[in-house]
């Protein structure tokens, strides 16, 4: 492996690390979800599905509740 | 009823130590050794903090290779070919499996938070050493055993929270007495936890200007998130700790401005902004404040308890507190009154052993475990990372001048408002800083005053700003990495009380749900209103008593909360122990049956001496005696100044002193009632019913540790080749 892609896969890990953290890449795993599990169903939004997951966390504050 | 079976024999393949990884584990062995032999022999001279950095890592690595290893084959027997309740009821959202890697990050964000800084911080008074040995002997064989055994158990259950487990597994009464437990316990976490900051900004317009600055951030934040660019968190985050950076640096232009006496609050002010924000953050919708916000404090948080990591490793700065002061023994410290034992361990807390993380342990997380196996790494991995925050927050504190850390830490009514007489109740605590010493280090930091700043976080601040500002910038940036710090700590506090008045709300509505029925239903604002006032009221009080009291709030109230927080890891490890006993695992529940022993007894001690020690600084209703009496008799007695104040001692005394009776009594009853469990499933095996999801066989290949085995490398490829799904790197 050159240096240089070896630099490009070192950014693109710490990219994936990152939006998995922040819940940034939930989106491209519901849409994931839901063509795996049924081709025909047109998925949510990214706008549709951030709210909803905001608007869970209305219904149910425990999730995503943080320690002392 | 018949032990679990073994888990597939291929897991105990590498079982056999080889002769290289003998010798590496035998040099960790003895780095550790030698760390510790130096922080236990050193008397007298200063000695440097990389010791403890020694003592500390060399510790977890052998605990984490060998205990958590047995724990995780002999004792849960994970199973790799099982599938975990997020491969089983994957729906994409809150049921995912998640990387090992990722989740670890969230389940480490999940749990940390101010407590592991604060309690070893205020514990720095007994000397460095007791504090130590409590938060790595207590993380290995009892914090991230608790968090670990939760955790397994929950995945177990389809993520079940704890209350529900115990309600299962034990029975309604000791179900409803834990439930009760949590509520009142919350209410105590988050009065003492808003307390730490209203100590820490009152009088500080800087501090106070930067944190009133994170609401219009986050409500941009939410706004941008919300309406402007869905989902884009990482970018959102960054724009929002760029601000962040901005407002603590503005908050030094404001302090010299003539704005300066609008942000200048009295503490008492403070509290009537606390409540308010904190009713109205209850009640506003998540995207707009809470969401954000707690995006910008994990930021915060990561990122600056790794800056520590790499601060502390590069300063290596000296620690000037002594490894025992006489404090240990004679149980009369200006921070908190008791002696070693048992209030050492009732004041580290959150460090060594966190009862709430057994809500995280339950609930979030085990819904997204990939694997069995990685519930070591992820439970265990992630509270030995939190023990090792705590150690830095004993090493911030061990490095400041231990005449500024007392003059710092003890209660107003000790060491009086002046340098003057703080340098004289200093030397008379057997330390001594010159009146000038103490002028300088707040006019280090651009505070007006440092003098009983209690509660831990400015403590931490100045050592933090010592350590950056050794590696950074010099000392004409302490005062920058002083309110750096400050900022860092507040804002998750902050965080903390948002989201916790949330879940307190959400537990006073079920509860009160059972009366009348539309409380429970969150989305009927008269219920949401009634339950988020009664919430902030119970911890506004608290706040307002800790505040105005006398003897000093933190004084009273952090041994409570410790109390409280080490109160529901006893539930937590009663919880686990009557699950190891019921599934067959008798053998193997001293696992969590002797923490859960040495659990209940210090903090039955503590609540014991709390209620019946004969020394007013210690016993709550003595106090209240001397008080009373002294009332009857028309006299006031210091640190009370007036009859007013005699008055409110007399009050928070009597409230304190009830409160801890009935921690001590909602325990006692649930362990009491898990004893009659386990009593039972032993007697009658053949009575025990599980509530365990049955077996399903787990199609997803993936590694248990952070790095993969060779036998793992090898299933992963040959996973590959036959197209199942795997937790590799998705790159």
């Amino acid at each position: 492996m050159t240096s240089a892609s070896k630099v490009r896969d070192a950014v693109g890990r710490i990219r994936w690390y990152v939006r998995e953290l922040t819940g940034e890449s939930a989106y491209d795993h519901y849409v994931a979800h839901t063509r795996a599990c049924d081709p025909t169903t047109e998925p949510m939004s990214r706008r549709a599905f951030e709210r909803s997951r905001t608007d869970a966390r209305e219904a149910d504050p425990r999730e995503g509740f943080r320690c002392c | 009823m018949p032990e679990p079976a073994p888990a597939s024999s291929a897991q105990n393949s590498s079982g056999r130590l080889t002769p290289k990884s003998i010798a590496i584990w035998a040099l960790v062995a003895l780095v550790g050794a030698v760390g510790w032999g130096v922080l236990a022999l050193s008397r007298g001279e200063e000695i440097s903090a990389a010791w403890m950095l020694a003592a500390a890592l060399g510790s977890y690595a052998i605990a984490y290779r060998f205990y958590s290893r047995f724990i995780a084959r002999r004792v849960l027997k994970v199973d790799k070919t099982r599938a975990t309740p997020a491969e089983r009821l994957d729906n994409g959202v809150d049921f995912h499996p998640t990387d090992r890697r990722v989740l670890f990050g969230h389940h480490f964000a999940a749990v940390a938070g101010a407590g592991p800084l604060v309690g070893p911080v205020l514990a720095a008074q007994m000397g460095y050493l007791p504090g130590t040995i409590w938060i790595v002997a207590g993380v290995i064989f009892a914090g991230a055993v608790q968090d670990m055994v939760t955790l397994f158990f929950s995945t177990r259950r389809d993520g079940r929270s704890l209350g529900q487990i115990a309600r299962d597994e034990i029975g309604p009464f000791g179900g409803a007495a834990a439930l009760i437990a949590v509520f009142l316990i919350m209410i105590i976490l988050l009065a003492v936890l808003a307390l730490v900051i209203v100590n820490a900004l009152a009088d500080s317009p800087w501090g106070v200007f930067s944190i009133a600055m994170t609401i219009p951030i986050a409500l941009f934040m939410g706004v941008y998130l919300r309406v402007l660019r869905p989902g884009r968190v990482s970018e959102v985050s960054l724009i929002g700790v760029a601000l962040l950076l901005l407002a603590i640096v503005a908050g030094g232009w404001v302090a010299e401005s003539s704005l300066a006496d609008t942000f200048t609050l009295e503490a008492g002010t403070l509290v009537i902004w606390m409540i308010v924000y904190g009713f109205l953050a209850s009640v506003l919708p998540v995207w707009m404040l809470l969401a954000p916000r707690d995006y910008l404090s994990t930021f915060m948080k990561v990122g600056t308890i790794a800056l520590l990591a790499i601060g502390v490793v590069v300063a290596l700065p000296t620690m000037k507190m002594d490894a025992v002061t006489e404090f240990a023994s004679r149980g009369d410290g200006p921070v908190f009154a008791g002696s070693m034992f048992p209030f050492v361990f009732i004041t580290i807390a959150c460090g060594a052993l966190s009862g709430f993380h057994s809500l995280i342990s339950s609930g979030t997380t085990p819904k997204m475990v990939q694997k069995e196996t990685q519930i070591r790494m992820i439970g265990y991995g992630a509270m030995l990372t939190e023990s090792f925050v705590a150690i830095m927050a004993m090493i911030t504190a061990c490095i400041i001048d231990p005449g500024l850390y007392f003059a710092v830490n003890s209660p107003a009514g000790v060491i009086g408002g002046t340098v003057e007489s703080a340098s004289q109740a200093v030397a008379n605590l057997g330390f001594t800083i010159s009146p000038d010493q103490l002028a300088q280090a707040a006019k280090d930091v651009e505070e007006s005053s440092l003098l009983s700043r209690t509660g831990g976080a400015p403590t931490f601040a100045l050592g933090m700003s010592d350590i950056f500002s050794s590696v950074i910038g010099g000392a004409g940036l302490k005062a920058f990495w002083y309110h750096f710090a400050i900022m860092f700590e507040a804002l998750f506090i902050l965080t903390t009380v948002d989201a916790g008045t949330r879940v307190g709300r959400f537990m006073l509505q079920d509860m009160l749900g059972n009366v009348y029925k539309p409380m429970r239903q969150v989305s009927w604002k008269p219920g949401v209103w009634f339950a988020s006032a009664v919430v902030v009221g119970a911890w506004g009080y608290f706040l307002w008593v800790g505040v105005h009291d006398p003897l000093g709030g933190i004084n009273q109230l952090f041994p409570l909360f410790g109390i409280a927080n080490q109160l529901l890891a006893a539930v937590a490890l009663a919880v686990c122990t009557t699950l190891l006993v019921k599934s067959g695992r008798l053998k193997w529940a001293w696992v969590t049956a002797v923490p859960l022993a040495w659990d209940a007894a210090v903090t039955l001690t503590a609540s014991w001496q709390k209620i019946f020690s004969d020394d007013p600084k210690v016993g709550f209703f003595t106090q209240r005696d001397v008080y009373q009496t002294g009332i009857d008799n028309g006299e006031v007695i210091p640190p009370a100044k007036t009859m007013d104040d005699m008055h409110t001692v007399v009050t928070n005394s009597t409230v304190d002193g009830v409160l801890s009776a009935l921690f001590a009594v909602l325990i006692i009853v649930v362990i009491a009632d898990a004893a009659r469990v386990c009593y039972k499933a032993i007697r009658h095996p053949e009575s025990v019913k599980l509530s365990e999801t049955p077996y399903v066989k787990s199609e997803i290949v993936a590694p248990a540790g952070l790095i993969p085995t060779k036998e793992e490398k090898a299933e992963l490829a040959a996973a590959a080749r036959a197209k199942v799904p795997t937790g590799a790197d998705p790159s």
